[in-house]
């Protein structure tokens, strides 16, 4: 039971070639398998991650969630899977054919195509890219493109502003996401992901940059495009945004894009912060650490979960002030102390995490009396705008 | 045959494949008997007014913009960050001037009204 990942491959790899066949085509072969083996378990994985952010939706907001099909109701997708296969997909005339049929596509693409990188077992995971953060960056802005074609191929005014809104929102909190990336990179000295878990071995990474580890966590539920921050689809503003004009299963696929990227948020969160497969044995046991790994996942994806049943949708200003006054100029902030403190704990000898927690915990506190400050400008200036309607009420009368 | 990007170049086809094999059995196995009303943008309610693809307000765009700047200025950080653990102390402050540039530029476009949602 030492490593079933590695005896797997290998067992594979006699077989090919004892079959005759070249060990780099069999490498291939083995690559290609992997490949599809990957991608159709994230879809099938989709089935159950629904029905279960339903239930802890219904749980969250006092009701049961799906209960009614198979057993606690987890059958329930597997029901709706049925019935949208065979419901007519409805082409709206006008649209913009090949980029409409494309954009489903492309937003499931981008999700199964982030999950290349990350390492899910010590020794197992879909390959080890030297740029793998910045390939992560680049797979999800996919995701981001295709919901753009989405709107504005359906030759819909509700979808075109769906399509705008992304414009505004998903790509805006790509630049915090982006710039946060760079964190987990310059404390490990490396861009792969593998090398990023492996420097998280003897602290992990929230734990040096807890704030970095927040602004990224928020900007990733934000690219997600949901609650809070479900403007994209807004349904009780812009009906459904740019999936509107799209039924059966390519509207399916969204679904499917959007649940499966909350997961791959925690999956990635878990990694780039939270050690990824790391935890007590999981060396000698990959086993464990694809356990280990799986918990963190599911714990940070119960967080956003928990986000999303909470608190309502803010408004296109807000969420464009929150980005671009609030959370860049953070990030800039925590990058530049994050390098210069760190650089300084090295070259000084000082314990590093202990130096770094400190940063952060000062900058914490600026920002908190910051944020406090305006909150109390924003009152104040509320309340003279309330005292003036007031009387002016009064003189009318 | 070691390429890593080898695994990549199989998983986004067939990320790209499995659902459109997926749209496709909808297709095939779901009724299709399209007409001209229920192909009207909206099928049902007001029927819209004018082209879709209308010129709607600049700022969209000048975020649009303010991002492209931003992504390409944060491309250029991440070599600085990769070599980060062999650099001296004083490579790290001009690190931490490219981004106070970016900061400035931030705060220029911030003050010209650009972040402003009117």
């Amino acid at each position: 039971m030492g490593d079933p990942f590695g005896l797997i491959g290998r067992w594979f790899m006699d077989l090919l070639t004892g079959w005759g066949m070249e060990s780099s085509a069999a490498l291939t072969l083995l690559r290609f398998l992997g490949a599809g083996v990957m991608a159709i378990v994230l879809l099938f994985a989709c089935f159950f991650l629904i029905v279960a952010e339903r239930k802890m939706l219904g749980r969250f907001q006092d009701r049961y969630g799906p209960n009614r099909i198979g057993p606690f109701g987890i059958f329930q997708t597997i029901a709706d899977f049925v019935k949208l296969i065979g419901k007519e997909i409805v082409v709206p005339a006008g649209i913009d054919k090949p980029l409409y049929w494309l954009a489903p596509l492309l937003v499931v693409m981008s999700i199964i195509g982030m999950w290349a990188v990350v390492p899910l077992a010590p020794g197992f995971r879909g390959t080890d890219l030297n740029v793998g953060v910045l390939y992560l960056v680049s797979v999800g802005a996919i995701g981001t493109l295709g919901i753009i074609m989405a709107g504005w191929s359906s030759n819909n005014k509700f979808a075109m502003l769906g399509a705008f809104r992304a414009v505004a929102q998903l790509v805006s909190y790509e630049i915090p996401m982006v710039l946060m990336l760079l964190v987990p990179t310059m404390l490990s000295g490396t861009m792969g992901v593998v090398g990023i878990v492996e420097a998280q071995s003897e602290m992990w990474f929230i734990v040096a940059a807890p704030l970095a580890a927040l602004v990224y966590l928020i900007s990733s539920i934000a690219e997600n495009g949901r609650a809070p921050f479900d403007l994209t689809e807004g349904e009780s503003e812009i009906v459904a945004g740019f999936n509107v004009e799209y039924g059966g299963l390519a509207f399916g696929m969204f679904y499917v894009g959007d649940f499966l990227h909350a997961f791959t948020v925690g999956a990635l969160f878990s990694t780039l912060f939270l050690g990824g497969w790391r935890g007590p044995g999981a060396e000698q046991y990959p086993l464990l650490g694809l356990f280990y790994f799986f918990l963190k996942t599911i714990a940070v994806w119960f967080v956003t979960v928990w986000i999303r049943g909470s608190f309502p949708r803010v408004r296109i200003d807000q969420l464009l002030a929150l980005n671009w006054k609030f959370l860049t100029p953070l990030a800039l902030l925590i990058v530049a102390v994050t390098a210069v403190v760190n650089k300084l704990a090295v070259e000084q000898g000082w314990s590093r995490i202990l130096a770094l927690l400190a940063a952060n915990v000062v900058m914490a506190a600026g920002v908190w009396g910051a944020l406090a400050l305006h909150g109390r400008t924003v009152r104040r200036r509320e309340e003279e705008l309330r005292a003036g309607a007031a009387v002016s009420a009064s003189a009318a009368r | 045959m070691h390429d890593p990007w080898v695994f990549v170049a199989f998983l986004l086809p067939i990320g790209l494949l499995l659902p459109a094999v997926a749209v496709l059995m909808g297709i095939i196995l779901g009724p299709r008997k399209p007409n001209a009303i229920k192909g009207t943008t909206y099928e049902c309610g007001m029927e819209t007014v004018g082209d879709t693809w209308v010129q709607l307000r600049a700022s969209y765009y000048i975020f649009a913009l303010i991002f492209v700047i931003f992504d390409v200025e944060a491309v250029f950080l991440f070599p600085w960050a990769v070599a980060y653990s062999q650099m001296q102390l004083y490579m790290v402050l001009e690190g931490v001037l490219f981004l106070l540039i970016l900061a400035a530029g931030l705060l220029y476009a911030w003050r010209k009204g650009a972040l402003e949602w009117v």
